[in-house]
């Protein structure tokens, strides 16, 4: 039963989500007007705070679904009755982080140009299909599991789902994984780190999400759940730091890349400070203490864990993202070089407030699908409460 | 009427109210579609030759020349990370010699261009006769192409511009780069704005030419003396060599 309570927190935080999402879209009229002038960035660093937001949704939209494919593909109790959070959480952030990505581009109103002219060979071409392919999928996913009559369809899918995900992170890895321009890049492995790191960020942004909407209805999650689904995260998060270290070790035994690696690793200042102490530190080490240790592990543990994992998501792309970007093109390789344009220079990037405020707008959207989702549509997830009685009724 | 009623009739009139501009705008967008290297000889493949132990250290007449040609602002030290400079001058100095030499880098024009490869929406593109440009109307400003140029040879149009060239459209929000002085190709004229100038300044530094044409300067100096091509290691083909690096 809904109570008027109820009724005035969801417009309340509808309220708040749409303010938020409008102050990212005033952002980026401002940026539009003035141009990227009134960004931190430049000629070098061309990609900033905006695409730290996009690509992190982006990825963790991809991430989020696995929750649907291990209940509906793989069968496991648990997960199934969360596929439908799962999905929706998928396609709000995919919108966020596609609204940010189109809002940051020169001419934004020229979108209509993106969906006529297409250069396949283009992996941002092939990215557009692949992203609203996504949203199609896992609609007609969502579709198959509220709909009785096709639930038989749910499993077939929730593969197709599956499958189409980690094409798309594939994508996205590759965005960068095929630049042969600098030295940050061009990796294959880039496609395969991107889709481990999507699991965890994924997860992280549901479980907060989860944790949110039982608090909200007064629930406590069952402690068999919430335990697996921590050690599902923690198991994410060490895969992810494997896959981060085989990248830089890769790149440190090549003897050309060791300037690159010692500026991301030692000696790039803040970068450097955001890889060790954010997304290793504070995003990996310690989300994995809180999920694993048996005197901090439990249900506050595991949602400071999510959070810190996203904080870490978004100090790894911005080194990863930026700091790439901020080191010098190598044209004249064994030789010093300076120039008017920036050559052979450390570039320097400090975001501005536009850039950040879009960037939240993503966030602010994907808030407002989310909450218009689950109040619409019955997304919070039941059958446990069933399932498992003793373990809800004990607050 | 149901809940699901109501959704699904929601869902269908939105789905209708999105798609049919869409599918009226394609149409539109397909009429515009004009072919670029119209009016492009393949047969031709224009090119450059840099000859480092003529161009001067400190002399940047071809760089100034360029920005005049195609009404781009002067660099100062304010706006030198944000303003379009379609040509530059290195300095370069080998680390373990101490050799030292001075040079423009500019757009390369590629055969194999990576800033062609990743656009999106095909706004760079390649023309017949070995130009590489960006369609000022199909820029979407992505800056995907910045990001897979090897040699920065790209400038991404960050404010309004004022006292642009009738010949040289441009345009914020979107990337541009050095247009082989496009311009004056079609126009029939010989050779760029920054080679005149070397040429001016009595250096002869550049030689713009026809890489196909045997009896050209540039393929008979390419010919005789060792050139090389920055990032060979690459293999994208530049169609700008360079000399004593």
């Amino acid at each position: 039963m809904r109570t008027a309570a109820d009724t005035r927190n969801f417009w309340l935080l509808i309220a708040l989500g749409a303010a938020v999402t409008a102050v990212g879209l005033a952002a980026a009229h401002f940026m539009e007007l003035h141009g990227h002038i009134v960004t931190g960035m430049n000629n070098q660093v061309v990609w900033g705070l905006p695409h730290v937001f996009a690509i992190f949704m982006i990825v963790a939209a991809s991430g989020v679904l696995n929750v649907a494919s291990i209940g509906s593909v793989f069968g496991q109790p648990v997960y199934k009755p969360r596929a439908p959070l799962s999905g929706l959480l998928c396609i709000a952030l995919l919108a966020g982080g596609l609204m940010v990505l189109m809002l940051d581009l020169g001419r934004p109103e020229r979108l209509v140009v993106a969906a006529t002219h297409y250069n396949f060979k283009s992996v941002f071409a092939w990215n557009v299909f692949l992203y609203s392919g996504m949203v199609g999928i896992v609609a007609v996913y969502l579709f198959t599991m509220f709909e009785r009559r096709f639930n038989h369809l749910s499993k077939p899918a929730g593969l197709a789902a599956l499958v189409w995900r980690f094409v798309l992170t594939t994508g996205t890895g590759s965005i960068f994984g095929f630049l042969v321009a600098r030295q940050a890049y061009q990796s294959a492995l880039l496609a395969p780190l991107f889709i481990v790191l999507s699991f965890g960020w994924g997860l992280a942004v549901f479980l907060i999400v989860q944790a949110s909407m039982y608090t909200w209805n007064d629930r406590h999650l069952a402690p068999e759940i919430q335990r697996r689904m921590a050690r599902l995260l923690g198991v994410f998060i060490a895969a992810s730091l494997y896959l981060v270290a085989v990248y830089h070790l890769t790149n440190l035994y090549f003897a050309r890349q060791g300037a690159f690696e010692a500026f991301i690793l030692r000696d790039g200042g803040l970068y450097p400070v955001l890889f060790w102490g954010g997304y290793v530190l504070l995003g990996s080490v310690l989300p994995l203490l809180l999920l694993f240790h048996p005197r901090l592990a439990g249900e506050r543990a595991t949602q400071a864990a999510s959070g810190l994992v996203v904080l870490g998501a978004l100090a790894w792309l911005f080194v990863f993202i930026v700091g790439g970007q901020a080191f010098p093109l190598e044209i004249f390789p064994g030789h010093e070089v300076s120039s008017s344009f920036g050559d052979g220079a450390i570039t320097h990037y400090t975001p501005s407030w536009p850039e950040l405020l879009l960037g939240l707008g993503g966030v602010g959207a994907a808030f407002v699908l989310t909450t218009v989702g689950v109040r619409v549509l019955d997304f919070m997830p039941q059958d446990d409460f069933a399932a498992i009685p003793a373990a809800t009724a004990k607050h | 009427m149901s809940r699901r009623a109501f959704l699904g009739i929601a869902a269908a009139g939105i789905g209708g109210v999105m798609l049919a501009p869409g599918i009226q705008l394609i149409e539109i967008a397909r009429a515009a579609t004009s072919t670029p290297s119209a009016g492009a000889s393949a047969k031709l493949r224009w090119g450059m030759l840099i000859d480092t132990t003529k161009c001067a250290t400190g002399c940047t007449d071809c760089v100034t020349a360029c920005s005049t040609e195609n009404g781009l602002a002067p660099v100062t030290a304010t706006n030198a990370a944000t303003t379009a400079q379609w040509i530059r001058k290195i300095e370069i100095k080998e680390v373990k010699t101490g050799r030292s030499a001075s040079a423009p880098v500019m757009c390369q024009h590629c055969a194999e261009p990576p800033c062609v490869d990743v656009c999106p929406t095909g706004a760079s593109f390649k023309r017949a006769d070995g130009i590489v440009l960006v369609d000022r109307h199909t820029c979407i400003g992505c800056r995907y192409c910045v990001m897979a140029c090897p040699y920065k040879a790209r400038s991404f149009v960050h404010e309004e511009l004022t006292e642009q060239k009738p010949d040289v459209p441009r345009g914020k929000g979107c990337v541009e780069g050095c247009t082989l002085c496009v311009h004056r190709i079609d126009q029939g004229q010989k050779t760029t704005a920054c080679a005149e100038a070397c040429t001016n300044a009595g250096h002869n530094a550049i030689v713009f030419g026809d890489l196909n044409d045997a009896t050209s300067e540039i393929s008979r100096r390419v010919r005789e003396i060792q050139t090389t091509q920055l990032r060979a290691d690459l293999r994208l083909d530049p169609g700008v060599r360079y000399h004593g690096l």
